[in-house]
């Protein structure tokens, strides 16, 4: 499996998140910094990495999202190319209308960087078909906007076709409001694209990928992704 | 020509930051204060000397880069030219 991961200046989760594909794909992933105006040829995905970009200047993900290679991830993506984006990654793919919504600042107004237990809400998407459907799994969080924010409309589109990948719950696997590390709408922690290619999420898998490291429930998403490489 | 955007939050969309100016003005003896509602205001210098063609790039700006318009408003302000002062 060819895997590219997008490098912003201020990212920071980048190499994290190589060595999660690599140890997921048994190939290490292209490293593509923002000013390319192309992707490797015959990429199967296209990873956009956490972090700072621009310094969080103006918006997050907002600078990045207008960086010469986004285009490119763009048209990737149009013809059903799969992208992951994870937290600042995932403010890019929805400041470059890639996903909806928005992510705003955590209702607390602080950073919060801690292990939160997610709700895996569907198992139909190559992303999470390495977890058993409503499997609670614990990821760590580290952001200070990632308060998913839709209106109604979309917030019950989301649902209805399947498409909210993760929710922020409790042990027990309830989606309480004290589970709730953002005050994201309806607990929404990661969502799919509508072709369901492209998911965006704030937690990060990478970070909690290798036993060593104390959990790898992270790896179960890049191990899903990896078996794309068995099917083609 | 200068132009000056303001940026703020739609109405109905949850403004954390603008909850917790309210507070503190309140902790601080300001009472009466319903709603604050923050936003960021962007100013540009621009070579254009068209007030409507400056308004019209701005707009565009606007639209693509200033406001994310899933979840911000914007206005847009042109500025006459500011005349230097003429010294004797």
């Amino acid at each position: 499996m060819k895997t590219a991961v997008v490098v912003f200046p201020g990212s920071n989760c980048d190499r994290d998140l190589a060595v999660a594909l690599r140890d997921a794909t048994g190939v290490a992933p292209a490293m593509v910094w923002h000013k390319e105006t192309a992707l490797p040829e015959g990429l199967d995905l296209v990873a956009i990495p956490g972090g700072f970009s621009f310094g969080d200047y103006l918006r997050c993900g907002a600078i990045a999202a207008r960086s010469p290679i986004m285009p490119e991830v763009v048209a990737f993506a149009a013809k059903g190319g799969r992208v992951i984006g994870i937290c600042n990654g995932w403010q890019v793919l929805q400041e470059v209308g890639l996903l909806p919504g928005a992510l705003m600042r955590n209702r607390t107004l602080k950073f919060v960087c801690r292990d939160v237990t997610l709700k895996v809400e569907t198992v139909a998407s190559e992303f999470t078909r390495g977890y058993r459907q409503g499997q609670v799994v614990t990821i760590p969080v580290a952001h200070h906007d990632g308060a998913f924010t839709g209106d109604a409309d979309l917030l019950d589109a989301l649902e209805a076709e399947d498409r909210v990948a993760f929710r922020y719950v409790d042990a027990e696997g309830n989606p309480t409001d004290a589970a709730n590390p953002n005050g994201s709408d309806r607990n929404i922690a990661g969502i799919l694209s509508a072709n369901r290619k492209v998911l965006g999420m704030m937690p990060h898998p990478e970070r909690l990928a290798d036993a060593a490291l104390g959990g790898a429930d992270g790896a179960l998403l890049f191990e899903g992704l990896a078996r794309v490489a068995e099917v083609a | 020509m200068k132009a000056r955007v303001h940026v703020t939050l739609k109405r109905g969309v949850l403004d954390p930051q603008g909850e917790a100016i309210r507070r503190a003005l309140g902790t601080m003896g300001f009472d009466g204060v319903e709603s604050v509602r923050q936003g960021k205001v962007i100013e540009l210098e621009l070579a254009e000397s068209d007030p409507a063609k400056a308004e019209a790039a701005v707009r565009e700006m606007c639209e693509k880069l200033l406001a994310n318009t899933v979840i911000e408003a914007y206005d847009v302000e042109i500025e006459p030219e500011i005349q230097p002062e003429v010294t004797a």
